[in-house]
């Protein structure tokens, strides 16, 4: 997953927890990035069309970005799921966080095949949680 | 969240192996369980060159695998073994219409592991991490696997373009 792609999962992810714009602190929190690091970005998104930048408010995504933020989200649950139920990875959020930018949305596709997600995926997920409500859960610690 | 393609430890190395270990078990595996699916008008008309083509397949797939291995023993962990992915893959399988449909399930198996290859080998060059496995073998290691991938997506097309 690319840098870009990151970041606008982050807006998604920002959107639900604040309710609103997402808010260059919270954006900063998430992406473990310096806040001028964000707005840089957050330029580049809104000259690409991708969001919407208020000022004093936040990042909002248009509908583009709204399609591939949850492109990209999906990609994080497969991740997330392939290393807690196949792998049976105990800490897989932070491994997921830490792989996300080596694998591409097509190896996730392909991992996506041996493991099972609800269809409401990724509405499910939880973004304070950092991972799907619908998540079990279970195996070998590692 | 990490941003930026690299890979900065043996832990992160050692994981993203084990992954290429499971996309190569689940190639081996879905190569076998096309051939065994199809109805039997398909599988008369399924030529020599489609069924050699997916037996090639599983045999490179678990030449890499075995490769792959080789390399995640000198990190001293562990990779799933096939009867696992082979039985989760069967779980989840559904199959291909015809003999076209099994074409581009080959074709995607090969592109995507290129892809993967790719990236890895990208972010283990933009690391400056020492692992414990050997820098330069692991590194030829993974673009003999990336170039072998790459002649496999070759081969698929080159079928599926004297087919149409």
């Amino acid at each position: 997953m690319n840098t870009a792609d990151q970041y606008l999962k982050a807006i998604y992810l920002a959107q639900r927890i604040e309710d609103g714009p997402a808010s260059t602190g919270t954006l900063a929190d998430l992406l473990d990035v310096s806040p001028a690091s964000v707005n840089e970005m957050v330029g580049k998104l809104q000259d690409r069309e991708l969001v919407e930048h208020e000022k004093y408010k936040g990042a909002s995504l248009t509908d583009e970005g709204l399609e591939r933020a949850h492109d990209a989200l999906q990609t994080y649950c497969i991740i997330e799921r392939f290393l807690a139920n196949v792998l049976e990875v105990e800490e897989f959020r932070e491994e997921a966080r830490a792989l996300e930018s080596v694998i591409d949305d097509t190896v996730a596709e392909r991992l996506d095949t041996i493991i099972d997600r609800p269809e409401q995926c990724p509405d499910c997920f939880d973004p304070e949680a950092d991972h799907c409500e619908l998540l079990e859960v279970s195996g070998r610690a590692d | 969240m990490s941003l930026g393609q690299r890979v900065s430890s043996d832990h992160q190395l050692t994981r993203l192996l084990q992954i290429g270990v499971v996309l190569e078990e689940v190639v081996e595996s879905r190569a076998a369980l096309h051939i065994d699916s199809l109805p039997p008008e398909e599988r008369a008309e399924f030529d020599a060159e489609v069924e050699e083509l997916l037996a090639e397949a599983a045999a490179e797939s678990a030449d890499h695998r075995e490769r792959l291995e080789a390399l995640i023993d000198d990190l001293e962990a562990d990779t799933v073994e096939y009867e696992e992915i082979n039985a989760l893959v069967d779980a989840q399988y559904g199959p291909p219409e015809d003999t076209d449909g099994v074409l581009y399930d080959q074709l995607a198996n090969e592109e995507t592991a290129y892809k993967f290859y790719d990236d890895l080998i990208t972010a283990i060059e933009a690391s400056d991490t020492e692992f414990a496995v050997d820098r330069d073998r692991l590194l030829e290691t993974l673009s003999e696997i990336r170039e072998e991938e790459k002649e496999g997506v070759q081969e698929v097309t080159e079928i599926m373009e004297h087919r149409a």
